[in-house]
């Protein structure tokens, strides 16, 4: 029975070993070389180079402005979802929209925002000029946020219901007004939700480079833009990689550090 | 679960069918023998027509494959495996890809209709004898503007850009080379220049173009520029060409104090397997009538002068494209600088697309 079991575990194991050990291992091996073998030159020209500092910043700034922003949608969304009728058809038109290419959304986000697009047309009727929206910070945050919500609602949406309708209807009973009833109670039971979401929407925001330059225009740089023009453009992928490793690192982080306080609050449940 | 299982088996034989079929279809076309020649070139580079014409005239069959940038054709010709006859490389990708020693020697004797390019297009820096390479298309680096919001002539040199009522509404193409390239040249610089201070002033000159610039992007630039979505645009004459014709607003100007000549060119890599079928193809393509069709199909200059003579006479002379002997004087060839020279154009254009805005 054991072996078995086993041999089910083959395909993904060679999965995890092909496409994730190695990809890490050989960026790992190429960010400590260069021409002349070992070295530390590029993790010293990443943390010494203000290019590099600022850039991981913005990146850290706009993951988290767009993770602050489909947070703030989120939250309200799955909540009235949770109290709604047909709920399934309801969760249904939140997820349709990732079945779409994510290039194809970003293009219509073009159409719609362009000088005679969709935006402008409609404050042209109130006499206000084409205003500049494609390519604004505003405009790669919104677009950012459209595309990760879905991965920010269904998290905090599990965790919603998952908590006992009877806890709230308590909590008013004992006298708790309806703020006091979310902030001690929704809130704490339906934090692993959030933080889950967090961890969907934060961390793919980190590295966006597509959006950046289709809606940003390459006028929102991070650590994303970066990596590829140093794999694609000069090709020197040793310092790509680094940037890579960096990358990874600030992952791992923003995973510890998100998951460490989640596994404490997953054991805070209340039943009656 | 059974209906699961007869769904997927049902995917797997139609895919499996059609599989089949598709390699009979290819099969039938190209009987057997080496009668194929792999063309690696860039997306819709060649009027279709003449690729029928050439199968029909010669018996070669035809496989034709695309990439998108020099860098991404470059990676996969050095990493094997592939067996493309022809290629299509820019400049200075020749000459690096001639250090890597990826290229066949090319014998132009046995090409004669090599005869018809001019003079002037031979001999260049990436490959001064005409060795590895047959000039394909040749272009500038230019100004787009749209008459609708900029006076017509009011743009001439470089130095126009930076003025200041064309705030937020000067669109770049994201190339390290070229941009760097054109302050380079705004300073009286060589667009090739190795001198770290003269790059650092150029970027500085960069930032303060910073505020015009609404974006820096690549290919969507031409549907911008046609959709009169900004002022104007940094762009390719051959890119242009066909900017201008979509859309009659829209003006092309190379300043004459110094801009970038760019060539694409014809190698015969060395993965070729068919070279007999490569010089076919070539002398089949520098023969005027199929040059001039060429060029009038994909809108770029062709360097084939018996060509040009036979091009339309609005095509010909119009300056912008087709610029004066006295014009080509000031426009550069880019050269390979090697790596570390690479690296600091496109660390400067990095740091000025972060910071200028």
């Amino acid at each position: 029975m054991k072996k078995r079991k086993l041999i089910f575990l083959v395909p993904y194991l060679a999965w995890i070993a092909l496409f994730v050990i190695m990809p890490i291992i050989l960026i790992t091996v190429y960010a400590f070389r260069d021409e002349h073998g070992f070295t530390l030159s590029n993790f010293s020209q990443f943390f010494t180079n203000g290019t590099f500092l600022r850039m991981t910043l913005n990146s850290f700034w706009y993951a988290f402005l767009i993770t602050a922003l489909t947070l703030l949608i989120s939250y309200p969304t799955a909540y009235i979802l949770s109290r709604m009728k047909n709920q399934q058809f309801w969760l249904l038109l939140i997820i349709l929209p990732t079945w779409i290419n994510l290039l194809l959304k970003a293009y219509a986000f073009i159409g719609i925002f362009g000088k005679g697009g969709l935006v402008n047309s409609f404050l042209g009727l109130f006499g206000i000029g084409p205003a500049n929206i494609l390519f604004t910070n505003a405009a790669f945050i919104f677009v950012a946020a459209y595309i990760e919500l879905p991965f920010m609602i269904l998290p905090i949406y599990n965790a919603i219901c998952d908590v006992d309708p009877a806890v709230m209807q308590a909590a008013s009973d004992l006298g708790a007004n309806k703020w006091q009833a979310f902030k001690r109670v929704l809130w704490p039971l339906s934090k692993s939700g959030v933080q889950a979401g967090i961890e969907a929407v934060f961390i793919p925001s980190l590295s966006l480079f597509m959006l950046t330059r289709l809606i940003g225009g390459n006028r929102v740089i991070t650590l994303g833009t970066a990596i590829e023009e140093y794999f694609m453009t000069t090709m020197n992928w040793s310092m790509g990689s680094t940037i890579g490793v960096v990358l990874i690192f600030l992952m791992i982080i923003v995973m510890i550090s998100t998951s460490s306080s989640a596994s404490r609050r997953k054991k805070r449940e209340v039943k009656l | 679960m059974k209906k699961l299982v007869i769904a997927i088996c049902s995917i797997l034989v139609v895919c499996l069918g059609l599989g089949l079929a598709a390699q009979k279809l290819e099969g039938n076309s190209s009987s057997s023998g080496n009668k194929n020649l792999i063309i690696y070139n860039w997306g819709d580079y060649i009027d279709p027509k003449l690729i029928k014409k050439f199968e029909k005239q010669t018996g070669y069959h035809v496989i034709y494959e695309t990439f998108d940038s020099n860098e991404a054709m470059y990676t996969k010709i050095k990493q094997g495996g592939t067996g493309y006859d022809i290629a299509v490389p820019s400049d200075y990708m020749i000459s690096k890809m001639r250090k890597a020693n990826l290229l066949e020697k090319i014998n132009t004797k046995k090409i004669p209709n090599f005869k018809y390019i001019g003079s002037q297009f031979l001999g260049k820096s990436f490959d001064p004898k005409n060795e590895y390479s047959i000039p394909y298309f040749w272009g500038t680096l230019g100004i787009v503007y749209n008459d609708k919001y900029v006076k017509q002539g009011s743009i001439k040199h470089w130095d126009d850009l930076w003025k200041k009522n064309y705030r937020h509404n000067i669109l770049l193409v994201d190339s390290a080379r070229d941009i760097m390239g054109l302050s380079l040249a705004s300073m009286g610089a060589s667009m090739n220049t190795k001198d770290s201070l003269k790059l650092k002033m150029a970027k500085t000159k960069l930032d303060g173009l910073g505020p015009n610039v609404k974006a820096i992007i690549s290919d969507e630039l031409k549907m911008y520029m046609i959709q009169n979505e900004a002022a104007i645009g940094v762009t390719w004459s051959g890119e242009a060409r066909t900017m201008l014709d979509s859309n009659s607003h829209l003006h092309y100007v190379v300043p004459p104090e110094g801009s970038n000549l760019w060539f694409d060119n014809i190698v015969i890599p060395k993965t070729a397997k068919n070279k007999k079928a490569a010089y076919a193809f070539i002398n089949f393509m520098l023969e005027p009538h199929n040059a001039a069709q060429n060029a009038e199909y994909i809108g770029y200059a062709t360097p084939n002068i018996k060509a040009q003579a036979l091009l339309p006479k609005e095509i010909r002379d119009d300056k912008q494209f087709y610029p004066s002997q006295q014009a080509m004087k000031n426009l550069q060839v880019y050269q390979d600088l090697g790596p570390k020279k690479v690296q600091e154009y496109n660390d400067l254009f990095l740091e000025f697309k972060m910071y200028g805005r």
